[in-house]
């Protein structure tokens, strides 16, 4: 408890730093710009971002990186209120009552429910992840490679099969990061692997290409697909900003069962936002005074799901710091921005670099209060930003996703793979098989494979220890419970279409 | 992910054998076998634990076990309902795409490569005005790479336009 505090402290004069204050304020600010965009969700708003953090040094880079993440998430709230064009799934149950609040012209206080509700619950869940990551990197240095393997096991299993629309397209879709993980040399015995004797596939698929493309290239090219579908229409925010003494009392309890449901959720290796965001809005819906409303804009169906979500992104780093595991596309670019600085999160990562660790906790809680005095004030410029016309809006996100890559590598190879990964995305997207999975089967895949060849390698390949170790025994049974429960339930994921 | 949350109604029409499913299936066996073959070229047996051919097997199997999952998916009709798409516009942008790599490739430098993209990209969206966005698009990449280059010290690629800056 004390060493926490201590810690935390210690972060704190970290943060505080008038350099790392503005790395934190420009994070913010640069999170919510493009975050607000419609169509860029936080995980792509950090993909495209990574490469303005090149040149810092890692302690800075990571402050402006929590800055990001808290406001990639606010910004795209804000998408889904205004436009109700959710950047990602877990914004849509904001959508759905914050959309309709916004069309009655009462956008003001929606927006507010949702800035306040998310400081809220993301300065609790911060608050969580502080207490709880010193507790469980304490378990974790007891892990042997054995039970990091069946870890990855169940964060695979869960991110892709268990609460998705389709196990089966889940499970496809993580096999294909798989094999991209693949690609490159064999850490271990320096063989190539899948590289067809092209030299610049023996460094593998660099995490940053393949998530704008995924994400970047294949938005745009699938939005500009079924252009003569879409009709998106602006709300403009009329009225007063201020929520009324009646809207403070209906949204603080759901601010705080939001909480409740997004943060163990959320810090649980389950995957995504999308599971909390839905309980809360159905708990709202359920316990609500005004049950007229909802469906018309109950200001309650928005701050229930707002907390849920940004306390659940908080609770996805509990996982990604301690353990190195990163349970939904957002925290997997999280980990990509660490690995750009050859940093591994982890128990290690706790003992040696203690600064950088609590220096970016810290850095939640200042992003969190940044985002609650920026963003009210502002809301005009972001509402600005959304009016920007498709053409130039997708064309701008296009040069802005070619441009990491150029910097990165300009090479024929490496932008044609970005435009390869495009084309995956936009057909993804088409026959509906979800993004995520992709991006972790890249990141953990090689992770997984170390740990099991090494694990292996201790047993003198006896494929038993797995079994033997009790923590890695359970890992694996709870994976595999995961694994045939969607087949065995079927529609365990089904209660996403049912909500509307 | 833009979708509306609707998409998940199953049709409750009478199931039909779904060709795009089909070709699903079919390229992920094809990508199964492709790892298969590779690791066969790898040395087999590592003097204790698995060798690096043993992950690519796993995963060929699973991707093996995914296509018939796929295949029985597409059999049954059992993919989600899609909506008709119009390939001119995508076509358009892998267009601006391949233009701007071939101006990297051949040294045009970071404006006219990604101004190449921005007017085919912003053209794919309906824009008609193309000396107008490719004024815009000069503006817009130039103070990019003013930024960029200038500012943060990333090195994007120069041609003749980054040299006279």
């Amino acid at each position: 408890m004390i060493e926490t505090f201590a810690a935390l402290a210690h972060g704190m004069a970290v943060a505080l730093q008038p350099m790392n204050l503005l790395y934190a304020l420009i994070g913010v600010f640069l999170g919510t710009a493009v975050g607000v965009l419609p169509g860029i969700g936080p995980a792509l708003t950090v993909a495209l971002l990574l490469p303005v953090t090149y040149k810092l040094d890692p302690g800075g880079s990571l402050i402006m990186f929590a800055g990001i993440y808290y406001g990639g998430m606010y910004g795209g709230s804000t998408t889904a209120i205004l436009i109700n064009t959710p950047g990602e799934s877990a914004s849509m149950a904001t959508a759905l009552e914050g959309n309709k609040m916004a069309k009655a012209g009462r956008g003001g206080p929606a927006l507010a429910t949702a800035a306040i509700g998310s400081f809220v619950a993301g300065t609790i869940a911060t608050i969580g992840l502080a207490f709880l990551a010193p507790w469980l990197v304490d378990v974790a240095v007891k892990f042997g490679p054995e039970d990091y393997f069946a870890l990855m096991c169940v964060a695979f299993i869960t991110v892709s099969a268990t609460f998705g629309d389709s196990p089966i397209r889940g499970l496809t879709s993580l096999f294909i990061g798989l094999t991209l993980g693949l690609v490159g040399i064999d850490k271990l015995t320096g063989q190539a692997r899948l590289a067809f004797g092209i030299p610049e596939l023996l460094d593998g698929v660099e995490v940053t290409t393949l998530a704008v493309g995924l994400f970047a290239v294949g938005e745009a090219l699938y939005v500009a697909s079924r252009r003569h579908h879409t009709e998106e229409k602006l709300e403009p925010v009329r009225g007063s900003l201020w929520m009324t003494k009646e809207d403070w009392k209906r949204s603080w309890k759901a601010w705080l069962r939001g909480t409740m449901f997004g943060f163990p959720i959320g810090a649980l290796p389950a995957g995504g936002a999308e599971i909390p965001t839905f309980l809360a809005y159905s708990t709202e819906k359920r316990l609500t005074k005004h049950p007229e409303e909802f469906g018309k804009g109950a200001i309650e169906g928005v701050a229930g799901p707002e907390a849920a979500n940004n306390a659940s992104a908080a609770g996805t780093l509990v996982p990604l710091l301690t353990l190195g595991l990163p349970t939904s596309a957002t925290a997997a670019m999280m980990l990509a921005g660490f690995q750009q600085y050859g940093l591994n999160p982890g128990p290690l990562l706790f003992a040696e670099r203690p600064d950088l660790v609590w220096g970016l906790i810290a850095s939640l809680f200042i992003a969190n209060a940044m985002l609650l005095v920026l963003n009210l004030p502002l809301v005009g410029l972001w509402v600005r930003l959304l009016a920007i016309p498709q053409p130039w809006l997708y064309a701008g996100i296009l040069v802005f996703a070619t441009m990491g890559t150029i910097a990165a590598k300009p090479s024929v190879v490496e932008l044609s793979m970005l435009a390869g990964f495009g084309v995956l995305g936009f057909l993804m997207r088409r026959y509906d098989f979800p993004i995520a999975p992709v991006v972790v089967g890249l990141i953990l895949g090689p992770i997984a494979e170390s740990q099991l060849r090494r694990a292996l390698a201790i047993s003198l390949g006896d494929p038993m220890t797995l079994l033997q170790s009790p923590i890695s025994a359970t890992l694996l049974a709870i994976a595999l419970i995961a694994l045939v429960a969607p087949f065995v339930l079927k529609g365990l994921g089904r209660f996403k279409a049912n909500e509307d | 992910m833009t979708d509306s949350p609707s998409r998940a109604t199953p049709p409750a029409a009478s199931p039909s054998v779904d060709r795009a499913g089909l070709v699903i299936a079919f390229l992920l066996a094809a990508l199964a076998a492709v790892l298969v073959w590779d690791a066969s070229r790898l040395p087999a047996g590592a003097m204790y634990g698995v060798g690096p051919g043993a992950m690519p097997i796993v995963v060929a199997v699973g991707l093996g076990l995914l296509a018939i999952g796929n295949l029985i998916d597409a059999l049954r009709g059992g993919l989600p309902p899609r909506e008709s798409t119009d390939p001119k516009p995508v076509l358009l942008i892998l267009a601006g795409l391949a233009l701007l790599i071939a101006i990297i490739a051949f040294g045009g430098g970071f404006i006219l490569a990604t101004s190449a993209l921005f007017v085919a990209t912003s053209a794919a969206f309906g824009r008609r005005a193309i000396l107008k966005d490719a004024a815009i698009a000069i503006v817009l990449t130039t103070l990019i790479y003013l930024a960029f280059d200038k500012l943060l010290t990333l090195s994007l690629p120069a041609g003749p336009l980054e040299r006279l800056l």
